[in-house]
This record gives structure tokens, C-alpha cells and sequence, in this order.
């Protein structure tokens, strides 16, 4: 086995673990804070590409695309708290999940509505186009390499928030008791307005990101989400922390699943039958490894307190 | 004098056969119309419906649903339109996973199934039914031309296909016919769109050229990512992978790749003239092998129409082996188990102006027929 291409996949696995702790931070912090189950924080993702796509589209800057992608998600989730979250905090959680999977359905045939069903194109920046060379004479794009800073940034972003800010105390009473900080005086429809949009942001650059790396389509932020669901679940639901660490590993196993079984199915089988059954496991080894953390530890890696 | 009477006789020859077939027939489309796959659903229902309007035929009626590219709908849907619609013929299906959950069944009961695209393995060969009609392909014949295009250039190919009875046909197809070296050979997952994991394998497998079949988002994603990737070597696949439909979103990164198929807009027929000329006029977008797939098979709907009643399944099925209507693809005609015998070219991405498209290069198979035919004991 080449150490260059091992290199190769674990730096694939951390872009892939980096993409979905975006998505799932903000997925797990509304929950924490808000006790909501966002089935529709897929859709946000949805709405940053395309805003991403049509702002380059039409300026030839993905640069002001990325900030549209912002701009646009934070507000969709703005909106969408206003008008439909707020009215499900109070509701049970079939509920929330009812109303949410609603929007989905709002959103997406609304997308289709406006852009059509023909994927849209989006592509890379010319100034992150090239790639890097890795030690043993690979090469590994600048592009994804791009990815694993942002998230990086992103991840020590939001643990300063968390810890350092005034906001990130608020953050931290509501999750504990909302009661509490309602009666001190704090502004709690605000505070929840602004977490929210938050987590709708950080949804949207994801989703600018990879459109820029697959395809921009109506319905693309469905299969991230129940990845992002799965984030949560092995981190801890409504810790920050457990996104990162739990979406990092669902990075990993999964790439180096994908990479590796099939190789060591091939030592004993035929190469045909090693790809294809080394495929199917591969593609079940995230949810084996999400049921052994559950049994292990049923409330996660990373608990939250409570 | 002679004009006037032959015309007359034509008339009357027309008002007869008229009379005679003028039962309504009911048509039931399930296909992909929401999610990743639904550019390929779109097209096949826009070409149907066009094929519908040129027509102008007052005793047909379609029903359209959507699958949403998941095998358990398209079963209720069928179940709904044979038990509620009462439909006569049920068509539309993009995908071989929801084909092979639908078409047995419905077969079974004595509905007539007309593939506009998925052709699974199974049903062509030794399951082949006489109430399953095929106006597409069997899954391996694109992929069984590119293999026999590939013995040309490359000696040490790298295959690459979703995890499912399509893809599995298609690697089969490419080997069946390919005679070179295998760099490797990997499924990846239906609806996968990161493929940095693959490439970096194919990288480092010192293969001499890639050969993929990753149908919709999945060829964007690859095909976006193999050009971000700097890895330089030749891409083909089947026609699936650089299809009308994807071909605006993986931009110039497509340019120059060869892929096989059954059809192309640039094909050399009146009926394909008229066909993309009617298309763009009504749709403002070239049409996709998926839409000529579709405008095929009611065309093929149509011309048994003419020849006999729904109600009689016999006459009606035998109506529709004769394949009798002016295919796109110029020669059509079926083989023993249903499926087409047709030509297979091998096509390259061009720029046209602004708008990117597929040209024929060169013809892989003439008259080509499947693998599984001798299976089919009809």
C-alpha cells in the first residue's frame, strides 16, 4: 500500500468530515438550544448552493457567490423561524418533524419552481483551481484543501463564539434553562431568531462549498442531512464539540471504508465480487459504527449536560 | 385526377381503420420528477407528451405520477394505476432497481410494460415476458460498445459503476466486449457525489484510462471533481454519463469525451430532424437520448394503435412487435425477447456556439442485439 494515497484518502476522509460538521454545528445547536428537530436544515444547503450558483452565474465571482450563499441562507432561515419555527417550540417533536418535512417539500418544489429541474453550473475559483503536491509525488487539489480551513476557521469560530462572547453565554443559558434566562430579562425570540439564522449560514456555506464540487440540484441537501443526523446522534445531541469529533469520524470510516475493504476483501476473493461486495459494506459501516456508539454510550460521545 | 382518388382512398382507407381501433387506451407514466434524478424523468415525460400533441389522438389518455427514484412508490403507484386508473399500458420508469420492483409484477397481471429506458438483465433473458417490451435497450449495450470502442486506444482501462442492477450490468457489458487489462474496478453507491476517494485510487492504479457510467448528479459530481483533480487521462462511458441533461452543469470539463449510445441529436434521419427541431421549439432546450428513448415509444404506442384494439392483448402485442413507426434512431426493430436490435455509435462532446453537445464519431455495432436473447424462450 502506497503511503501517498493513504495520505491521499485520509485528507478526502477529513474534507468529507469538515463539509458535515458545517452542517451538523448548526443542525445540533439549534437542537440544543431550541429542543427543534430541523428536518428541513437540508434545504438551507440547497438554498446557499443555488444562491451560490446564480450570484456567479451572474457576476462571474465566485467570491460573491460564497457571500450571497451567506447572505441568502441566513436569511431563508430567518424566515422560516419566524413564520413556521417559532410556532413548534412549544409543540412535541412529531410535530416539529411534521411541519419541518413540510418545508422541505415547500422548498424544494419551490426551487424547481424558479430554477428548473436541470442541474445548474457552479464551479471552482480560478485562484484555488491548482493542486498541492503531497509528499511521496501525489498531488491533492487546493480546493479541498480550502474546505478543510474554512471548517477548521469555522470550528475555532464557533467555539470563541461559544465560550468568549456575550451571545455565546446567552447561547449556553438557554440550552440549560430557557426559563431562567427569559425571566432575566434576556430576549429570547431574538436570541432564537439569530441561532437559528446562525445555523441556516453555516448550512448555506456548506452547501455554496460542495455545489462548487458536485452538482446543484433541487434535493441535493436530503442525503447530507441524514448524515448530518447521524453526526449528531454518535457527538452527543446539542453538543458543538461532539459535531466536530463525531463528524470527522463519519469522515473517515466512511472514505477509508470505501478505500480500504474492498482491498482486504480482494486478498481472499475475486476482484469483482471484492468491489462489489466491499462497496455494500462499506456504504453500511458509518450506521454499524453509529448502533455501537449508541449501545456503548446511548446519549453519545459528547453528552450535553442535562 | 389519379392524386385525388389515390387521397381518396387513403381517406377512406384511414376512416376505416379508424373506425375499427377507435378505443381509448389508457396510458400510465411513472417516472423521476423530483430529487436527483428528475432531468431524466423530465425529459422522458416532456418527449412522451410531444409525441402525444403531434399525434392529436382524442382516444388516448395519459396519467403521469411521479417515483421520486425510490422502488417502494413506484410499486404503490403501480398498484394504484392498474387497480384505480385501470390502465392499459404502463411506461416511464428511468431507473433498473425500480423497474425490476415494478414490471414483474405488472406484467403478471396482463399489463403491458413499454421501457422507455431501464432494461435489467433479468427481464431480457430467461424472465422475459411477452407482455414486457423494451424500446430503449438491454443495460449492457451502450457499455458493450464502449468496451469494443476501448480495444482501439487502451490497454489498461479503470471501470467504475453505482452499486446497483444497472451498474452491475455495465460493468458486465464493458468486460464482455473489452479484451485489454483491468486497472481496477470499484461500485460506488447510487446517488453518491463525492468521488475523491475513487480518484485518488485511480491515481494511483496506473491505469491508461477511465471508463464510468454514473447516471444524473453522480457523472456532474465525478466529471467536475476528475477535471478539479489535475489526474490526466481519457474519460469515456456510455451516453448516461454525458447525456443533454448534465452536460450545461459539468461545463467544459466534459469537452472531448467519447461516450456510446443509441441515438444523438446529430443522428441522420428525417424523423430525428423533425424530432429535435420540435423539441427545442417546444421545450427551448436540445433533447436528451432519454427524451428519444420516450418519443420512440409512443411512437411505437401509436402505430399499434392503428393496427389494433387494446382490448384484444394478442392482436395489440403482436401490433407493437412489428415495430412499424419512424424510430429517431433510423433502424429499429425487435429481437426475439423484445428488446431492440439497433446500431450503437460511439459519440465526443462538442462545443456548438455556447451549448454543449454530443456528434457521432464513429459506429460501434451495427445491428446489434443482447446477450440475453437466447435465454428468452417465449
Amino acid at each position: 500500500m502506497q503511503t501517498a494515497l493513504l495520505i491521499e484518502q485520509i485528507l478526502n476522509g477529513l474534507q468529507f468530515g469538515v463539509m458535515l460538521f458545517l452542517m451538523a454545528a448548526g443542525l445540533t445547536l439549534i437542537f440544543g438550544v431550541m429542543g427543534l428537530i430541523n428536518l428541513a436544515h437540508g434545504s438551507l444547503y440547497m438554498v446557499g448552493a443555488f444562491a451560490c450558483a446564480t450570484v456567479a452565474a451572474a457576476t462571474g465571482s465566485f467570491w460573491l457567490g460564497l457571500v450571497a450563499s451567506l447572505a441568502a441562507a441566513a436569511a431563508a432561515g430567518a424566515l422560516m423561524e419566524i413564520t413556521v419555527i417559532r410556532r413548534l417550540y412549544e409543540r412535541d417533536h412529531l410535530d416539529q418533524v411534521l411541519a419541518t418535512f413540510a418545508l422541505i417539500l415547500v422548498f424544494s418544489e419551490g426551487t424547481r419552481w424558479i430554477f428548473g429541474s436541470i442541474p445548474l453550473y457552479l464551479n471552482i475559483p480560478p485562484l484555488l483551481a491548482g493542486a498541492i503536491p503531497l509528499p511521496g509525488g501525489s498531488a491533492y487539489p487546493l480546493y479541498r484543501v480550502a474546505i478543510i480551513g474554512v471548517g477548521i476557521a469555522v470550528a475555532i469560530g464557533l467555539h470563541l463564539l461559544i465560550t468568549r462572547t456575550r451571545l455565546g453565554m446567552r447561547i449556553r443559558a438557554g440550552e440549560s434553562d430557557r426559563e431562567m434566562i427569559g425571566a432575566l430579562g434576556v430576549d429570547i425570540r431574538t436570541l432564537y431568531t439569530v441561532v437559528f439564522a446562525l445555523g441556516a449560514a453555516l448550512a448555506g456555506l456548506a452547501g455554496a462549498m460542495v455545489g462548487a464540487l458536485q452538482s446543484v440540484q433541487v434535493g441535493m441537501g436530503e442525503p447530507v442531512l441524514i448524515l448530518a443526523f447521524v453526526v449528531i446522534v454518535i457527538g452527543g445531541i446539542g453538543s458543538i464539540h461532539g459535531a466536530l469529533v463525531g463528524a470527522l469520524l463519519v469522515g473517515l470510516i466512511d472514505t477509508l471504508g470505501r478505500f480500504l475493504l474492498p482491498v482486504a476483501l480482494a486478498t481472499f476473493m475475486g476482484p469483482s465480487a471484492a468491489a462489489s461486495i466491499g462497496a455494500s459494506v462499506a456504504s453500511m459501516l458509518i450506521y454499524v459504527f453509529m448502533a455501537l456508539v449508541l449501545a456503548i454510550r446511548p446519549r453519545g460521545l459528547f453528552a450535553a449536560a442535562g | 385526377m389519379k392524386t385525388i382518388i389515390a387521397a381518396g382512398i387513403v381517406g377512406l382507407a384511414m376512416s376505416v381503420s379508424g373506425l375499427a381501433f377507435a378505443e381509448p387506451v389508457k396510458i400510465g407514466m411513472i417516472t423521476t420528477l423530483s430529487g436527483g434524478g428528475a432531468g431524466l424523468g423530465i425529459d422522458v415525460r416532456d418527449a412522451f407528451a410531444l409525441a402525444m400533441k403531434q399525434a392529436n389522438n382524442p382516444d388516448v389518455t395519459v396519467v403521469t405520477e411521479d417515483d421520486a427514484m425510490k422502488p417502494e412508490i413506484a410499486v404503490q403507484i403501480a398498484d394504484k394505476m392498474i387497480q384505480s386508473d385501470k390502465v392499459d399500458i404502463l411506461t416511464g420508469i428511468i431507473w433498473s432497481n425500480l423497474a425490476m420492483a415494478v414490471v414483474p409484477s405488472a406484467t403478471g397481471q396482463g399489463i403491458i410494460y413499454i421501457s422507455p429506458n431501464a432494461g435489467p438483465s433479468p427481464l431480457a433473458g430467461a424472465n422475459c415476458n411477452a407482455n414486457y417490451f423494451n424500446v430503449a435497450y438491454q443495460n449492457d449495450n451502450f457499455h458493450e460498445a464502449m468496451g469494443e470502442y476501448a480495444n482501439k486506444d487502451y490497454k489498461k482501462v479503470y471501470i467504475l459503476a453505482p452499486n446497483y442492477p444497472a451498474g452491475k450490468d455495465s460493468l458486465t457489458g464493458f468486460k464482455r466486449f473489452y479484451k485489454g487489462e483491468l486497472a481496477g474496478e470499484v461500485y460506488t453507491q447510487l446517488g453518491q457525489t463525492d468521488y475523491a476517494a475513487e480518484i485518488a485510487q485511480i491515481r494511483a492504479s496506473g491505469a491508461d484510462s477511465v471508463f464510468f457510467f454514473l447516471p444524473g448528479g453522480m457523472g456532474i459530481a465525478f466529471t467536475k471533481q476528475w477535471a478539479q483533480s489535475g489526474v490526466d487521462l481519457p474519460l469515456m462511458g456510455p451516453a448516461f454519463s454525458f447525456s443533454q441533461d448534465v452536460l450545461p452543469a459539468i461545463g467544459d470539463a466534459a469537452l472531448g469525451v467519447k461516450n456510446s449510445a443509441s441515438w444523438s441529436p446529430d443522428l441522420d434521419n428525417e424523423a430525428n430532424k423533425a424530432f429535435v427541431e420540435a423539441f427545442q421549439a417546444e421545450y427551448g432546450r436540445l433533447p436528451s437520448v432519454y427524451a428519444a428513448q420516450s418519443y420512440d415509444t409512443a411512437n411505437l404506442i401509436l402505430s399499434a394503435m392503428g393496427k389494433a384494439g387494446v382490448s384484444d392483448k394478442d392482436a395489440f402485442k403482436a401490433a407493437l412487435k412489428e415495430a412499424d413507426f419512424a424510430s429517431v434512431r433510423g433502424s429499429f426493430k425487435f429481437n426475439t425477447n423484445q428488446h431492440p436490435i439497433q446500431n450503437i455509435y460511439v459519440r465526443e462532446v462538442v462545443k456548438e456556439g455556447d451549448v454543449l453537445t454530443n456528434k457521432i464519431i464513429d459506429t460501434a455495432f451495427e445491428n446489434h442485439e443482447d446477450a440475453y436473447a437466447k435465454d428468452c424462450k417465449m
